[in-house]
């Protein structure tokens, strides 16, 4: 049991995660996002 | 009709409870029963009389092209958390000092540790920490939408009905009902109503969201949004119980032995990650860029920050089990993501403190802003101190010591508790007109207190585990161990007597905050009137 949870939570785990994070940073990062998340920062600063 | 049909509701829950309080098997059913009808009657009756009183059609969404926000009901919320944080800091002192000195039960069943102490934490965290994210989420998602909170009577529905929750939780622990499940001690009967607080909470989210002005979604309400969602899931999943009876305040858990135990602490970790993390890092994000007048310091690396942390923190519970039944890979598993979890939180607490560049010197001048950036910077030395303790090594000294109290209070009062203190004293001023707060100085003297008052509670728990930990795994040269418990135990006693003048240096300064918001609604400058006296005709909501 040990062994077959850790060899899959080696390979599909670490493969599930790695491909979230590149997922996640492709996303914040792509030029076209970077005016709308540059506006994004000062939505607290907007006047009430 | 949307009116009609909640009271209707609230009648037949009143003679429900009427019928279960007439037959209830237990005393703490009867009362709570009562109570829960009393609460029902008052519902229908209250809503009854608001129904003839408003005009006509109900409050328009937007004035002169602005939105009308709907501040009543963050308002209550304020004062309650006020008021719930005081006495939840009080009854934190008061098991302290049982823990120095055990007379103090007076040999009162209803004040023996083992109710009273779950008593301080669902009141620190459930009711003072619970009311400030539900105020500060309804403030932030109506302002970062531009759009009036959802709902007419719903928000109010969720603010009343959620404390409704805490005080039938909190009479119960004094009672001695309890499920004996950490941060989950409420019966059957309270989870099932918070369940249906919660869904109406989620539901009035959304429905704000689904008709923001603005094209995207802030990250303050992601962050608002994974606790909701998230702390749902758990509460669902951990209290899954079978009542003994429907008239018995008395159930059963469905889970049972390590599965019970693996249960409850992906509850009780994420219940940290989400209730006491996710939601106040929300109020990180919206208050202190809003408080420096800064944009946030990198918005890019908040969307990496959340992202990464949801994903992360559900994980982690299992380092709560280590050298337990539970088997060593998933120990291992929770063990990895807790050290994971430390990239997220780092690049989170850099982004927090971060915002201040070009506002540093604010620091100096506003006690405000400096409570929520020593907030973040609890923040930060929690979140690596969590990591460490979770690796099975040092857990094999930490674990059932007071280093974990130690640890868990340097979150609790020094990220959560002043996040949310720095967000109140933004808050009241905004929601009640004020020009600013009536005492800055005062912010200066309940900054100061709390400061060394947490410092002296953390590092006497420091000590007092680390100590803790060593004498019970010591061993003399024949093998046997070298001290009994109770020596353990009396070794304690100058710690706890450190550990309580903290908390009531704590508590001293959550007075002071206390007469601080008070004296800014009563007596603060009003806004307006410094304007335009001439225009008194300003919308009071």
């Amino acid at each position: 049991m040990y062994e077959t949870l850790a060899k899959f939570s080696q390979t599909w785990g670490l493969l599930y995660f790695v491909i979230l994070f590149a997922a996640v940073l492709i996303y914040a990062l792509w030029p076209a996002n970077k005016k709308r998340f540059d506006d994004a920062a000062s939505v607290p600063l907007k006047e009430d | 009709m949307g009116e009609g049909g909640f009271i209707g509701v609230m009648v037949l829950t009143a003679l429900l409870c009427f019928v279960i309080a007439g037959q209830a098997l237990d005393m703490p059913m009867r009362i709570h029963t009562v109570l829960g009808a009393l609460a029902a009657m008052a519902a229908a009756f209250f809503t009854l009389n608001r129904y003839f009183k408003r005009p006509a059609e109900l409050p328009p969404q937007e004035i002169d092209g602005k939105p009308n926000y709907n501040d009543g009901v963050i308002r209550f919320l304020t004062l309650i958390s006020v008021f719930w944080g005081v006495v939840g800091f009080v009854v934190g002192l008061v098991i302290a000092l049982q823990l120095a000195f055990p007379a103090l039960n007076f040999d009162v069943e209803f004040l023996s540790f083992s109710r009273v102490r779950p008593l301080h934490t669902s009141a620190v965290i459930f009711a003072f920490g619970g009311n400030v994210l539900l105020a500060t989420s309804f403030y932030v998602v109506q302002r970062s939408c531009q759009a009036r909170l959802a709902g007419d009577i719903a928000p109010w529905f969720v603010a009343l009905g959620y404390n409704l929750f805490i005080v039938i939780a909190a009479t119960g622990y004094l009672l001695g009902v309890t499920q004996s499940k950490e941060y989950a001690e409420p019966e059957w009967y309270a989870d099932l109503w918070l369940t249906v607080v919660w869904v109406v909470y989620l539901l009035v989210f959304l429905a704000t969201l689904w008709k923001r002005k603005e094209p995207h979604i802030f990250v303050a309400n992601w962050f608002y949004l994974a606790f909701i969602v998230t702390i749902a899931m758990l509460h669902l999943v951990n209290n899954a119980a079978v009542p003994v009876s429907l008239f018995s305040s008395k159930s059963v858990i469905v889970w049972s032995g390590v599965q019970d135990a693996m249960v409850q602490w992906w509850y009780g970790h994420n219940a940290v990650g989400f209730f006491l993390t996710a939601g106040f890092l929300a109020i990180m994000y919206y208050f202190i860029p809003k408080r420096a007048q800064r944009p946030i310091y990198s918005y890019r690396l908040s969307i990496v920050h959340f992202w990464s942390l949801i994903f992360l923190y559900i994980w982690a519970g299992p380092h709560h089990l280590h050298y337990t039944a539970l088997p060593q890979w998933a120990q291992t598993l929770g063990m990895t993501f807790s050290v994971i979890l430390w990239m997220p939180s780092w690049g989170g607490m850099i982004n927090g403190l971060m915002t201040l560049s070009g506002a540093w010197d604010k620091l100096r001048t506003d006690p405000v802003l400096r409570m929520m950036v020593v907030s973040v910077a609890f923040y930060g030395m929690s979140t690596f101190e969590g990591p460490l303790m979770s690796v099975r090594a040092v857990n094999s000294l930490s674990h059932y010591t007071d280093w974990t109290i130690g640890h868990v209070h340097s979150g609790a009062l020094g990220w959560v508790g002043f996040i949310s203190f720095g967000a109140i004293y933004c808050l009241v001023p905004w929601l009640w007109g004020r020009k600013q707060l009536y005492s800055l100085k005062l912010v200066d003297w309940h900054f100061w207190l709390s400061t060394i008052g947490i410092v002296l509670y953390i590092t006497a728990m420091w000590v007092a585990g680390i100590l803790q930990g060593l004498m019970w795994r010591a061993y003399t040269e024949l093998g046997f161990l070298e001290y009994a418990f109770i020596e353990t135990v009396e070794a304690m006693y100058p710690f706890y007597l450190i550990r309580a003048l903290g908390g009531a240096l704590f508590v001293v300064g959550s007075f002071v905050f206390a007469y601080n918001i008070y004296m800014t609604i009563r007596y603060g400058d009003r806004e307006e009137a410094a304007a335009a006296p001439s225009s008194a005709a300003v919308p009071a909501e």
